[in-house]
């Protein structure tokens, strides 16, 4: 066979390769994406369903503990700026604020007993941390995924296809932890 | 997580093709033994084999398994704490769908997973763990089930079964035909020229061996593989929960509970989070389809972070090989572990009893002496007579059930007026002893009592 073919068929076979792989890396860069954006999908829908379930959850503490207004408008009010926040930053810091008040809210009810004996208080109390612990993996899954694309986006083969398909880097959702830092107060 | 899982399938698919060598080498040598260039009909029968038992494996419903073990499936008011733990580690995972969450009435703790695919996918854990874990330690169990689910960890090690089933079929197969055939055969050979008599002695020979450590050398992949996919499943776990203190401290409180549960056999023994045949003290051998506990503890026990990374550091200093391979660990971003949340036991067992009541509709109880009693929810004495031994047996509390959202008003009793002495706060006993507090501010003509819900006149 003439050595003209041999190296044609070498050079087809490697082009081949290269196709594979192009296809592959862009595939799975796809793949990052949508994982992410349905990571992201996942946290609203957490956040949502705990909008939904603190009204609830004032409405049976104000019940046993009428006196403790001002814990009780600053959950309200903290749900409503939380609701009402548009970017991601924004959002992030609000939801941290919101935290910090449910944390009071529950910290305040070790001193109403009849509240804690209250099932539905308790059915609540469960949901809110359920739910306060959803919020918090699907944020790691999203993070997770947004470190993943960014890796991929920068390494090196790889980075050909992304700016190529114009992949770009994602932020994390970071959660500043600094307004949560100090504890609870709880007046008598 | 979806570069891990790649790369494990691509690692599974050697396996499995190592496997198919050996079963197809098999058949070849164990034909050509039989009748010199009958090889491939022995190649051709080793392939039939391996697709009826492929068609076996994967025709049969899980809910066989199931049905052996009293399973019920539970929904979400029965154990709400159960179901949002799953729900937590769902999302954690990136799973995408819920799995049916299962109750087995065991005393001995374990958990396992099942799901071929997506739709048919469960979770079950025993009523014994339940009463045991925290919070924190049931995370850990569910995740390592959900990494199981993740990493199709169940349709591998079935595709594994079919595959030793196969070799152990045919290797039977083969020693058996050979033993009848193979006389004959040697006999009309050694009429013929001797070459031709000699070279198959050989491949008669190489057959038998073939046919003997064939099964041997499959079974100890198997188990490998099983032994190795815990390990992975232990390092998902880890990732999910940010918290591997939380499974180490799970594997301890049921490596400590010597008990075995009741419906696990060598077969189903590969789905539970702990070898369920083994009782805690005995050893585990090349043949063991879970890894030593101890190994995983000490493992788990040893991560300074909690990402797959860090487990494969932790891993290669109690083992010394590698888990996950460098390929698949670039991608894997670095981790922290989190703080513990401080949660008591997730039912007790009073919660326990009263979910059997609501899904089996009876409380199964175990006499001594081997006899399983069906108590009716109507049955109120305290204690029951065995029908076999005629011991008495107490009849465990059972938790009331969780009341309905809205309370059903009761029937009217006592007075539904509140006369007001003073214009600042008050407060009176409804007639189901409920303290309600009247604000200053407080001026519609009536208020509902937040226990029974009625509705109070205030004059």
């Amino acid at each position: 066979m003439p050595v003209a073919i041999i190296i044609l068929i070498i050079l087809g076979a490697l082009a081949l390769g290269v196709v594979f792989w192009f296809i592959g890396a862009y595939n799975g860069l796809v793949r990052l994406r949508n994982q992410l954006e349905n990571a992201w999908a996942q946290i609203d829908v957490q956040l949502k369903r705990r909008y939904d379930l603190i009204p609830n959850l004032v409405e049976t503490v104000k019940g046993y503990a009428k006196h403790e207004r001002e814990t009780l408008e600053n959950v309200i009010q903290a749900r409503n700026i939380a609701m009402g926040a548009k970017s991601v930053g924004d959002r992030a810091e609000a939801e941290n604020i919101l935290s910090g008040t449910l944390k009071s809210l529950f910290a305040l009810s070790e001193a109403y007993p009849d509240l804690k004996a209250n099932q539905n208080f308790l059915k609540l109390q469960e949901e809110l941390t359920s739910t306060e612990n959803k919020v918090a993996f699907s944020r790691q899954f999203y993070n997770d995924s947004v470190q993943q694309l960014n890796t991929s986006i920068q390494m090196f083969p790889t980075n050909f296809v992304a700016t190529m398909f114009h992949f770009t880097r994602r932020d994390f959702f970071e959660v500043k932890e600094e307004a949560v830092r100090e504890a609870p107060k709880v007046s008598f | 997580m979806w570069e891990q899982i790649a790369a494990n399938q691509r690692r599974s698919a050697v396996l499995l093709t190592t496997m198919v060598v050996v079963l197809l080498l098999l058949g070849y040598i164990g034909g050509e033994a039989l009748a010199p260039g009958a090889g491939f009909i022995g190649l051709a029968i080793a392939f039939v084999i391996w697709l009826i038992q492929l068609g076996v494996y994967f025709g049969a419903a899980e809910s066989v398994l199931l049905a052996g073990a009293g399973a019920r499936e539970l929904k979400k008011e029965d154990s709400p704490r159960l179901f949002n733990i799953v729900e937590e580690m769902v999302l954690a995972s990136g799973l995408g769908r819920m799995p049916r969450i299962l109750l087995i009435d065991d005393p001995a703790p374990n958990a396992f997973a099942i799901g071929r695919k997506p739709d048919s996918s469960a979770v079950a854990v025993t009523t014994g763990l339940m009463h045991r874990l925290d919070r924190d330690e049931l995370q850990g169990v569910i995740a390592h089930e959900i990494g199981h689910l993740k990493n199709q960890d169940v349709k591998f090690m079935t595709l594994a079964a079919v595959m030793l089933g196969s070799i152990v079929l045919l290797s039977h197969i083969v020693l058996r035909t050979l033993a009848f055939g193979g006389r004959s055969n040697r006999r009309s050979d050694s009429r013929g020229s001797g070459g031709g008599g000699q070279a198959q002695l050989v491949i008669f020979v190489i057959a038998i061996i073939f046919a003997i450590l064939g099964p041997v050398f499959a079974q100890i992949l198997y188990f490998a593989c099983s032994r190795k996919r815990e390990y992975l499943a232990d390092a998902s776990a880890a990732q999910f929960t940010r918290y591997p203190a939380g499974l180490a401290s799970a594997l301890e409180k049921i490596a400590l509970s010597s008990q075995t549960v009741a419906f696990a056999n060598k077969t189903t023994a590969p789905m539970f989070i702990v070898n369920p045949l083994a009782a805690a003290g005995r050893g585990f051998s090349l043949f063991s389809t879970h890894p030593a506990t101890e190994e995983r503890i000490r493992i788990l026990r040893n991560m300074g972070g909690a990402s797959l990374a860090d487990y494969e550091s932790a891993y290669k200093r109690a083992k010394g090989g590698a888990l996950i391979g460098p390929q698949s660990l670039q991608a894997a971003p670095a981790q922290s572990i989190r703080a513990p949340s401080n949660d008591g036991p997730i039912e007790s067992q009073a919660g326990t009893h009263a979910i059997n009541y609501r899904r089996h509709g009876y409380l199964p109880l175990h006499c001594a002496c081997g006899l399983d009693i069906s108590v009716p929810e109507s049955y109120d004495r305290d204690t029951i007579n065995c029908v076999r031994c005629g011991s008495e047996l107490p009849i465990p509390a059972v938790a009331p059930a969780a009341p309905a959202a809205t309370p059903k008003a009761p029937p009217l009793l006592g007075p539904l007026q509140y006369n007001r002495t003073t214009a600042g706060w008050e407060s009176f006993r409804c007639a189901c002893n409920r303290t309600i507090q009247l604000s200053p501010a407080f001026a519609a003509p009536h208020i509902r009592c937040t226990n029974c819900g009625r509705s109070i006149a205030i004059l």
